[in-house]
């Protein structure tokens, strides 16, 4: 590792600990017992095997989400949408297990399938106006997410609503939830396939051809241009693979045992927790579960706190913003790393003039 | 319904949903002319709007509230051009952090305020009064929609005609114009970039709150959680769709505020209200596609095929 | 005062002035921040009413010194005295208060607004408390201009006049902000034969009335001609500072580049072949809808190169792009190897075994964040040597890469550098490398040795004639007149979207001839051995 990817790992982690530290000092401010309250948040997911089940379950939907940001982003269409695509996902999968009737294993994988088609087309949509219009992938990403949230919560009340629980659908039937891998937590088989995603994910962007194209399109379009690369077929097939696994997630999500009806009428943010994912892997998704354990970690410990002391679980998000703004700023602590940089260049003149 | 439509009522309500956007869309604008774009308009206005209900209730006056609001959304506007601008952090991610800050921030503030996690039905907060305009008021039609508005509406319209006549009239207008268009043009006569786009990005945030003040403070007389709603984006696309000028942005916001209106108004029929929801962004979609394909072809044109 | 010198008796006065020392810079060191050092301990000093040249190559740390002096960048170390004080200079703006003004190489002007608001931009003059007096502007910008015998009409949009205007509009930008101490960073790299003259005129001016000029170049001629002193620059040092009149142009540029400069290859004889690139009443607009390419029709042969000069902006890119597939709107045919093009991919046309060297590096010609193995296979990542259907051949691509670094002199630490790290001249081997590694039948090189050092330039202008000499194509664009007269085998001279003069017989045509063809000042009626059938 050279000086300066050291530098970065440890201005990453000194960015994470800056925001916890501000962090705390908000919950000094909030709170009638900040000591307990930052306690909960620290030990909280280490107490019982159940929590850490929690910390381990959570990381599924942000695995998902963070890898298919990641994809997108290298190639530098910045398409939010992944939103709207998990939420999608998420309905289409409580559709295929309340409508289709299929028996245990073919019913989850009929409707994570499907899901992640739903997803692909929700996603492409940018990617067609961008094509087709010109329009910019990020205005039009952000307008169809609300698109998607109003859309399901149609559909949700319109054909899967079960009247005596008000806005939620059907209980989901036994044979389409996915089964639970560590027994006394709600560990289940969508941790492997999150896994198996983004090893997958980081195959496709680092050892495919498409892959190749991609990230030559998104360090430098003009580049990729002239190199003969079609730029269309990389806009519209990194957002449509970051759709495919944003409508998985959302798929894999509701169908895993912690939820048994579709309920989503709220967009969840999954999407958005997708881009610090991706900025602390740095667009790689083999780096996503990493990044995702970090905020599964503190997301879990956040709700611990919430229900015992008097902080809410929101915290989180201010976290989350400052990390994202500090480990994005490439001029943070850039006076350290240029006196580093300069000093072994320093350094290098000297041993030349020896030789 | 069609006799609904072209009542003075529907048009009075087209100036009141254009409100927020028009204010959010006229700090985009602003910033865009500086060359930055101010994705965190989104945040702004909804850390504003709750800000909006706190200080008018600590003051018991709309307008210190809305003063201290305004101070309040340009420090957040500072805060995002230090990191733009002095860390280098990339705009679009720099405003997702503080769109993110402002989703959960402002559900725990209002908690730590009101004890209350969904609204702030508790806080006795002020709202911006209606203003009658004396003479319009009597004029048939017209009056009924220019008079009795809201005093933010007024304060948007002026404020069209005041940001237009800052960004080719005065000094500093023509700076900021200049750093946005060619920046190290700028910096070559000693303007200071750095300088002119924290002045543009302040100012872009004291518009933006000023929007989500509305939103309170007018628009409803409480803070509810997000209720900025994807306002700030649909101001991006109108902003951009405008050219990025004052007077461009103005009605392409009207266009939007006519959506909402109308929204609004469907609210009344037996179409499902989820699907009512849409109308506005989907507008905005649609107008976004529209006004993208016609510049697309307008280059291709010049281009000479 | 000291000693008035050795000039003649008609400057005793001027040259009493010249030995007041106005500004100097003292042992200064810059490193960038990717490790690069672009001044390693750099000296000069300037004396008013003096033009002094800062001589060196592209890269060896002059137009850095000059950012460090306008406040652009910062210094490391070192020190700067102004008038005898020391000082800091922490921005332009700092600069300029302290009356230094600077020229850039790339104009620093806002095409949008007139040239009345482009000079009074930053210090403009206000009706009232808040608003602009354009009328004031309009007039004080009018003066200045008549006041240093400038030509300009102020109320013209700076994106509707010609390069050579907008170079003075630079300058009086910089004379209206009341510059003592002119930087004029490469001013006449843009500029016809013609239009330098008329710099040189309004420079001597100037210079005469008090002014210090600080003249970037690398031309000695230029140097010989107007400068009074120059320091000269080699690799981030400084080589000492000379009288111009006591210093040979040899001497000046053995100490440039530490060898003289060889101009001349041993070339054989060209072999033209067949006919393998027409093009046919070709016509570009550019996306403003101006026409930059006019019904242009010539042919290109295997085995010879064709050199295109001229002052750019006069259609060269806008060509360059349409025979590479860059842009597809443009009237007329371009036929390559029999195939008319019009429909094709840029991954079709390069298929054809065409080669392209674009001429910004930076902006197309590589992925600076990409390493340089990622950077070398993306015209050839598809072949079946490279990779599967699906999957990349990372093993087969890592030994090419290897290859290609050592056959192409690329320094580097390995293919894992990311290519922004590489210096001008390394970077333009990667994409040189990457380029001819294909095998091309045609090469297309648009300005292949712009701002890179002589050893690379020398190598990859050695590697362009190796490939005619073995039946290639090559269509050669550069605004280094010296490349084009030493290695076109055929020349043609682009003005205004046309070829205002072909010359098959490159040797007898003098630099002063292809000046005028250039500025558009001749026009050949009738021009042989553009179209061979």
């Amino acid at each position: 590792m050279n000086s300066a990817k050291r530098f970065d790992m440890f201005r990453m982690l000194f960015s994470v600990l800056i925001a916890l530290l501000i962090s705390f000092v908000i919950i000094f401010f909030v709170s009638e017992e900040p000591v307990t309250a930052i306690t909960t948040l620290i030990t909280g997911p280490f107490k019982s095997k159940r929590n850490m089940g929690n910390v381990i379950e959570s990381m599924v939907p942000l695995i998902f989400t963070g890898t298919g940001v990641c994809i997108m982003f290298s190639a530098n269409q910045i398409n939010l949408a992944t939103e709207g695509g998990f939420h999608l996902g998420g309905l289409v999968a409580a559709a295929v297990a309340l409508k289709l009737g299929l028996p245990a294993g073919l019913s989850p994988a009929a409707a994570i399938c499907l899901a992640a088609l739903a997803g692909a087309a929700f996603c492409t949509i940018p990617a067609i106006m961008k094509i087709k219009t010109g329009s910019p992938e990020l205005v039009s990403s952000l307008m169809i997410n609300y698109l998607s949230l109003w859309l399901c919560t149609f559909i949700l009340m319109y054909t899967l609503q079960d009247p005596s629980v008000g806005s939620a659908s059907y209980k989901l039937p036994a044979e389409s939830e996915l089964p639970v891998i560590v027994k006394g937590t709600n560990i289940h088989v969508g941790l492997l396939l999150a896994l198996l995603v983004a090893v997958l994910g980081y195959v496709f962007l680092y050892k495919t051809r498409t892959g190749y194209e991609l990230r030559l399109t998104g360090e430098n379009e003009s580049f990729a241009r002239y190199s003969g690369i079609n730029i269309v077929k990389v806009v519209l097939i990194s957002q449509m693979v970051g759709g495919i696994i944003a409508g998985m997630g959302g798929g894999v999500e509701l169908l895993s045992p912690i939820y048994s009806r579709f309920s989503w009428t709220a967009l969840l943010g999954y999407g958005w927790d997708a881009i610090i994912i991706c900025t602390l892997a740095k667009k790689n998704p083999l780096y996503t579960p990493l990044a995702a354990l970090f905020l599964a970690y503190l997301r879990t410990g956040a709700s611990i706190m919430a229900r015992y002391t008097d902080v809410t679980l929101e915290i989180v998000q201010i976290t989350q913003g400052i990390i994202i703004l500090l480990v994005v700023a490439e001029q943070f602590l850039s006076g350290m790393k240029h006196r580093m940089i300069a000093k072994e260049a320093k350094a290098s003149l000297k041993e030349g003039e020896v030789a | 319904m069609l006799q609904n439509l072209l009542s003075p009522d529907f048009f009075n309500a087209i100036l009141r949903a254009t409100t927020p956007i028009l204010f959010a869309a006229l700090a985009s604008s602003v910033a865009s002319k500086s060359g930055i774009t101010n994705m965190a308009l989104e945040g702004i206005m909804l850390f504003s709007a709750l800000f909006g209900v706190i200080f008018s209730a600590m003051s018991g006056n709309w307008a210190v509230g809305l003063l201290l609001t305004m101070a309040a959304g340009g420090i957040i506007g500072l805060l995002l051009a230090f990191f733009v601008l002095n860390l280098k952090t990339d705009e679009i991610l720099a405003a997702i952090a503080i769109n993110l800050m402002a989703t959960g921030g402002t559900v725990l503030l209002m908690l730590a305020v009101s004890g209350d996690r969904g609204s702030s039905t508790s806080i006795a907060s002020q709202s911006v009064p209606r203003l009658v305009i004396p003479l319009v008021d009597r004029i048939p039609f017209l009056g009924q929609i220019l008079s009795g508005q809201n005093g933010m509406t007024y304060l948007a319209l002026l404020a069209v005609a005041v940001m237009h006549l800052f960004l080719y009239k005065t000094p500093l207008g023509l700076k900021i114009r200049a750093v946005g268009e060619n920046k190290n043009a700028a910096e070559s006569v000693g303007i200071s970039a750095r300088k002119i786009q924290y002045i543009a990005l302040i100012l872009s945030g004291v518009l933006a709150s000023m929007g989500g003040f509305f939103l309170s403070g007018g628009y409803m007389n409480m803070f509810t959680k997000d209720m900025s709603a994807g306002k700030g984006y649909i101001a991006l696309a109108a902003s951009a769709m405008g050219g990025d000028t004052p007077v461009g942005a103005c009605l392409v916001s009207l266009l939007f505020g006519a959506a909402q209106a109308l929204a609004n108004m469907m609210q009344l029929t037996d179409i499902p209200h989820e699907l009512i929801q849409m109308v506005p962004y989907l507008t905005t979609l649609v107008g976004l596609g529209i006004y993208s394909y016609a510049g697309l072809k307008r280059r291709q044109k010049l281009a000479g095929k | 005062m000291e000693t008035c010198g050795q000039s003649g008796p008609e400057r005793v006065e001027v040259a009493c002035l010249e030995n007041k020392t106005v500004l100097q810079m003292n042992h200064i060191m810059k490193i960038y921040s990717n490790g690069v050092v672009a001044n390693e301990d750099v000296s000069i000093e300037l004396k008013k009413g003096e033009i002094h040249a800062l001589l060196g190559e592209n890269g060896a740390g002059k137009s850095t010194l000059m950012k460090v002096l306008f406040g652009i960048e910062s210094p490391d170390e070192g020190q700067i005295l102004l008038d005898g004080k020391e000082t800091q200079i922490r921005s332009p703006q700092d600069a300029i208060s302290k009356g230094i003004g600077m020229v850039h190489q790339h104009f620093m002007l806002v095409p949008s607004l007139t040239v009345a608001e482009n000079i009074i931009l930053g210090v403009e003059p206000r009706k009232g408390l808040y608003f602009i007096d354009m009328e004031k502007a309009v007039q004080e910008a009018e003066e200045i201009a008549k006041k240093y015998n400038f030509d300009i009409d102020v109320r013209a949009k700076v994106e509707e006049i010609p390069v050579g205007i907008k170079q003075k509009v630079e300058i009086l930008k910089a004379l209206y902000r009341g510059a003592d101490i002119l930087i004029l960073d490469e001013p006449t790299a843009v500029l016809t034969p013609q239009e330098t003259d008329e710099l040189f005129i309004q420079l001597e001016k100037l210079r005469d009335s008090g002014h210090t000029i600080i003249f970037i170049s690398h031309k000695l001629d230029e140097i010989k001609r107007i400068c009074d002193r120059a320091t000269i620059m080699r690799s981030g040092r400084s080589m000492g500072t000379y009288e111009v009149k006591d210093i040979s142009t040899e001497e000046m540029s053995r100490l440039m580049v530490g060898r003289e400069v060889i101009l001349t290859f041993d070339k054989k004889p060209a072999t033209p072949a067949a006919v393998v690139m027409k093009v046919r009443n070709l016509s570009v607009r550019n996306g403003q809808g101006v026409l930059k390419v006019d019904d242009l029709s010539f042919d290109l042969r295997g085995g010879e190169i064709l050199g295109i000069a001229g002052v750019e902006g006069n259609g060269q890119s806008e060509l360059i792009d349409s025979l590479t597939g860059l842009n597809k709107s443009y009237r007329g045919n371009i036929y390559i190897k029999e195939t008319d093009i019009e429909k094709s991919s840029i991954k079709e046309i390069r298929e054809l075994k065409l080669a392209h060297i674009p001429e910004d590096r930076m902006t197309s010609g590589c992925a600076g964040n990409l390493n340089i193995l990622e950077n070398l296979f993306s015209n050839q990542y598809t072949d079946a040597a490279y990779s599967g259907k699906m999957l990349l051949k990372m093993k087969k691509i890592q030994e090419r890469s290897g290859e290609l670094i050592q056959e192409y002199l690329i320094k580097c630490k390995s293919y894992k550098q990311n290519v922004g790290m590489l210096s001008g001249g390394n970077i333009q081997k990667v994409i040189v490398a990457r380029e001819f590694s294909t095998g091309p039948d045609i090469i297309i090189a648009n300005q292949p040795t712009r701002g890179v050092d002589v050893g690379a330039a020398e190598f990859i202008r050695r590697r362009l004639l190796e490939f005619r000499d073995a039946g290639c194509a090559v269509l050669l664009v550069s605004a280094d007149l010296n490349e084009v007269f030493s290695l076109s085998d055929r020349l043609a001279v682009m003005y205004k979207g046309k070829f205002s003069g072909m010359f098959t017989n490159v040797e007898a045509v003098t630099e002063e001839e292809l000046g005028q063809y250039m500025l558009g000042l001749k026009h050949q009626e009738k021009q042989e051995g553009m179209i061979y059938e």
